[in-house]
């Protein structure tokens, strides 16, 4: 318990990002083990090399799409608690867990997820995934099974499936909507971060 | 309403009429069985024109009426269902329906005559459900959750067990049930055999239901895997029965616990063992494609068998027999092996099921197994619930800590309120040694209550149970295509956070499952063909334009016809034009009565097109690229015209084997030589002049101008007068489906330019007769004569070059150069029957 509260204390501002997070003290610390080993050179900090030199996720068809949703546009480095804070949109939505009543959303809500998952097609930030932006994801995800014209005709049908508006495109709003059925809290949740 | 209730009774009154004299004629009839010489002497006094031979058919005889009842009973409860009731399950239904039948057997009879034996429920009636329903599993739910499934099966089982046996032991010391003779190690026996849901009822309940698919998927997964559990249970109780109580110590419970290790994991390796041979086995069925569907049966019996055979769990293996073989047995058989076994497996599956629950109501009614002790039958009733429950919410509690997504407490009073039993305990019950086990009969009736109490009772209760408590119901949405990509995305997603996370979680297992299963076991069970092209998201993109394309049809259909999409320019022209009957002597094969084709264009229906098989020559050009097609589908009509001018007039062919009819390589190669014969005679005659030529051109022209403006049929039929032979007119009844396949506007007919052997539109791209000279030799003598027409030839001779064709002798082979597998897949169904 000793080594554990010193852990701890070595974070700054631990019980913000807790409170923030959700997470346990024990999870706090395991990611922060696992941050100082990504960071290898002890700056305090991660650069997309460091993520670049898991070598699982360099062989993930959409890795730096993911390397890329932990850097803010500009930044070149992710601190712990950025860190901590992306990794919470994937702590299973606990239940019991009394809700305050003028919290802010958590993290790891419905709508988090979907945004975080979102962001990753939208890779422009201008709010809507655009046919090319879809046909690069699914290239990348669908590979050389499938030939240029299947890939697209595919696009045409998923943003056709999605597209509310008639923009040709795939707003937030559209994207959340045609996932309604879909388990989020299933599906875009770690067991280990509960 | 009434008019239901009358066809109910009307079909009561039929069974009776005819299960009737059916027993009776069975139980007059012992006598003669025991004697068959009387039989034999009474032939021999002369020569009987008809005779009655009950005894030759009478096992078959009652076999297939039995089936046959049990089918009627299932269509007037489904009767009953949609009219009068919809709150009774059907399980419970056909129990009820089997109480009557068994009434009538028993009025008739005064005695039961026939009963579910275990051997029958074991080896006729409970394998193909269980492989239809791992057959149809959905197996990343299942995988996704088996450690749950596992935990209720085995632990779960293990619980009901003990507990019910251990209490009914301790309410019996109690004096609760009087004097029984019946000690500690039967009551454990009884606790096992009793303490699994059964698959069977809990598919039959919980399909009707619709409950999430999670709490679905955790009551029959655990339905079916428990029986490895059961059966090792009831095993070990039953040599510790034999064995007798002091003769048991640590060493045979060991062994005991041992043997459930082997019994229910060598099951399941079995299992997978034969799911390999019977995928390996599909690989190379391509040349007996008509049977492969029967593989499936075969090799998911002989895992069944097997297993049993080495005394493993015959249940575990077929189950996973049909859990891993699915996937590489769709992708390997043919599309239509697909569909058989599918269609096959779930006629198989309904009907015994529906012949367990009937016959488990028949064989309530027999007064020798009815042994009633309140006590013994009532606290085992309330034992089998409540412990049920208590089994249910301790695991689940222990269970909840470690899933991801917890089960909620609804799904946990369904869950256990699901546990319903059925068939498989009540054959175990029944292979119970009577000298080993004094009170078996109390133990069948009991478990015969308990089980008509769970499916009757609880089954009827259910649906109500499910809407009241709110329970989470399947969603029943429409596939969509963003779904399943998001889906995908989310499992990248997922395992790169778990490498970000730097921990080995279940994203990572399944990564690594899924890419050792690409990398090296589709590469072991599937064709290499299946393997290429099987993205999963394209598959669904693929069936979503199906489903699209199916919806297009039926929606145009109920608004007309659809044939405009064929329409095209070229094609334009109607056949009833006047040529025809200028060129009689041209084209002596292409007069077929037209007023035919009239009618069937009339009549254009575009099912009737997609289902029609029976095309003699089918020269399929779906799937073909259409762009290019409208020049070459005048040739293409042509062509069929002539080639359906075989010898052979019946092309109505039987064949064991194949579906389509008069595809062999020989016939077509026949039939395409004398067509090539009767056109170089045709060329002969123009050039002679007896052919007014220039004419034909002049005419070709104009038609051309005025495409639609005369296509009117002008004379009803009979246009082309003598030439019109009925030989010709019945062909054309078969023709209609493919000549309409490919083209045309309604009365648009064809301008063909192959039709005019002496014009010089280089409009038409497709001669055929000449486009094949290098993939089919022309007769030696058609060679022979081929520079007759030199002229012609020099001109028609850069249309070889042209590839635009969509003939498909030229398709044909241009995709055996190209594409092997294809080729080869068209081969097959080609008949060898001739």
């Amino acid at each position: 318990m000793g080594s554990t509260s010193s852990t701890l204390l070595k974070i700054p501002n631990v019980e913000v990002l807790m409170q923030e997070t959700g997470f346990s003290p024990a999870h706090i610390i395991r990611l922060h083990d696992r941050f100082k080993a990504l960071d290898k050179e002890g700056r305090g900090h991660l650069c997309p090399q460091d993520f670049g030199a898991i070598k699982e996720l360099a062989m993930n068809p959409i890795g730096d799409r993911i390397i890329g949703a932990f850097f803010s546009p500009g930044k070149e480095t992710v601190d712990f608690h950025t860190f901590v804070k992306i990794l919470a949109h994937f702590r299973p939505v606990d239940k019991d867990r009394p809700k305050e009543p003028n919290s802010p959303e958590p993290i790891n809500s419905r709508s988090n997820k979907l945004k975080f998952a979102f962001q990753l097609y939208d890779q422009d930030k201008d709010g809507k995934i655009s046919r090319d932006e879809l046909l690069k994801v699914l290239r990348s995800m669908l590979g050389m099974q499938v030939t240029e014209e299947q890939l697209e005709s595919i696009a045409d049908r998923t943003i056709q499936e999605a597209d509310l508006d008639r923009d040709e495109a795939i707003s937030f709003e559209e994207f959340r909507k045609s996932l309604e059925k879909v388990n989020i809290d299933h599906k875009m949740s770690i067991r280990f971060l509960r | 309403m009434a008019s239901s209730i009358c066809l109910c009774l009307l079909r009561a009154v039929f069974l009776v009429c005819f299960v009737n004299p059916l027993i009776q004629g069975l139980s007059g009839d012992v006598n003669l069985v025991q004697d068959p010489r009387h039989r034999l002497e009474k032939n021999l006094t002369g020569l009987s024109i008809v005779t009655f031979d009950w005894h030759h058919v009478q096992t078959p005889y009652l076999v297939i009426t039995w089936v046959f009842v049990a089918g009627l009973a299932k269509l007037s409860v489904i009767e009953l269902n949609h009219h009068v009731i919809s709150v009774v399950p059907e399980s419970g239904l056909l129990i009820i329906l089997g109480f009557i039948l068994g009434g009538i057997v028993w009025g008739a009879d005064k005695a039961q005559t026939f009963k579910l034996l275990p051997p029958t429920f074991f080896y006729y009636l409970l394998p193909q459900i269980i492989l239809d329903a791992s057959y149809f599993m959905p197996n990343k739910l299942f995988f996704s959750n088996l450690g749950s499934i596992l935990i209720y099966a085995i632990f779960g089982t293990c619980w009901n067990a003990a507990t019910v046996g251990l209490s009914l032991w301790g309410c019996y010391e109690a004096g609760v049930m009087g004097n029984l003779d019946i000690g500690l190690l039967q009551f454990l026996l009884f606790g096992s055999l009793i303490a699994a849901v059964d698959p069977v009822a809990v598919i039959a309940v919980f399909e009707e239901v619709h409950v999430n698919e999670v709490l679905f998927i955790l009551v029959f997964g655990e339905s079916l895997l428990n029986d490895g559990v059961t059966v090792v249970l009831y095993n070990v109780f039953d040599a510790f029965v034999a064995l007798g109580g002091p003769r048991i110590d640590a060493e045979e419970i060991f062994k005991g616990i041992f043997s459930f290790v082997v019994v229910a994991f060598g099951g399941s390796f079995l299992g997978v063992v034969f799911a390999v041979l019977l995928s390996l086995l599909t690989r190379c069925t391509k040349h007996i494609q008509i049977i492969e569907a029967g593989f499936v049966f075969v090799v998911g019996y002989l895992a069944y068998l097997t297993a049993d055979m080495l005394s493993l769990s015959a249940i575990l293996s077929v189950t996973f027999c049909g859990i891993c073989c699915q996937k590489y047995v769709n992708a390997n058989m043919d599309e239509k092996s697909v569909t058989t076994v599918r269609h096959a497996m779930k006629v198989l599956a309904n009907g015994s099921e529906t012949m367990i629950f009937v016959f488990l109501g028949i064989t309530a009614i027999d007064t020798e197994i009815w042994v009633w002790n309140t006590g013994f039958i009532l606290l085992t009733l309330l034992f089998v619930f409540i412990y049920r429950i208590i089994g249910v919410f301790l695991l689940t509690w222990m269970l909840n800590k470690f899933r991801l997504v917890p089960i909620e407490v609804i799904d946990q009073v369904v869950m256990s309120y699901g546990g319903l039993r059925g068939a498989v305990a009540y054959g175990l019950a029944a292979m119970l040694d009577k000298d080993k086990i004094p009170e078996k009969n109390l133990i069948i009736s009991t478990t015969l209550i308990v089980v008509y109490f769970t499916v009757i009772l609880q089954g009827i209760t259910m649906k109500p149970l499910v809407q009241w408590l709110k329970v989470k119901r399947a969603a029943h949405s429409d596939l969509k295509l963003i779904e399943k990509l998001n889906n995908r995305a989310f499992d990248h997603i997922l395992a790169a956070v778990e490498d970000i996370c730097g921990r080995i979680g279940d994203n990572w297992w399944t990564r690594g499952w899924n890419r050792f299963e690409e990398n090296y076991i589709s590469w072991l069970l599937m064709k290499p063909k299946a393997r290429k092209n099987r993205d999963y998201l394209f598959s669904i993109f693929h069936k979503l334009n199906l489903e699209d394309a199916v919806n297009y049809v039926s929606e145009g259909e109920r608004q007309g016809s659809l044939a405009f999409i064929r329409s095209d320019e070229v094609a334009n022209v109607d056949f009833k034009k006047q040529f025809g009957s200028e060129f009689t002597d041209v084209m002596p094969d292409i007069m077929v009565n037209m007023s035919n084709y009239e009618l069937g264009i009339e009549n254009f229906s575009v099912t009737s097109i997609v289902k029609d098989t029976i095309p003699s020559v089918s020269l399929d050009i779906h799937g073909k690229d259409r762009k290019n097609a409208a020049d070459d589908i005048n040739a293409h009509h042509l062509l069929q015209q002539h080639l359906y001018r075989s010898r052979k007039n019946h092309r109505h062919k039987f064949s064991r084997s194949h579906f389509s009819i008069n595809q062999s390589e020989d016939e077509v190669q026949e039939i395409f030589q004398r067509t090539m014969r009767s056109r170089l005679e045709s060329f002969k005659s123009a050039k002679m002049g007896v052919n007014p030529a220039k004419k034909i051109t002049k005419h070709h022209k104009k038609d051309l101008t005025h495409k639609m403006a005369n296509g009117h049929p002008d004379g009803t039929d009979h246009l082309y007068g003598d030439e019109v032979d009925s030989a010709v007119g019945s062909e054309t009844g078969a023709i209609r489906g493919t000549f309409m396949r490919d083209t045309y506007t309604v009365r648009a007919g064809i301008e063909n330019p192959v039709f005019l052997p002496a014009m010089d539109s280089p409009t038409h791209s497709s001669l055929p007769w000449l486009m094949e000279t290098d993939a089919v030799a022309p007769s030696q003598r058609a060679q022979w004569r081929l520079p007759w027409t030199p002229n012609r030839l020099r001109r028609l001779a850069p249309m070889r070059v042209s590839t635009c064709s969509t003939d498909s002798f030229l398709m044909a082979d241009l995709e055996e150069h190209e594409e092997k597998p294809q080729t080869d897949h068209e081969e097959e169904i080609r008949p060898v029957f001739d």
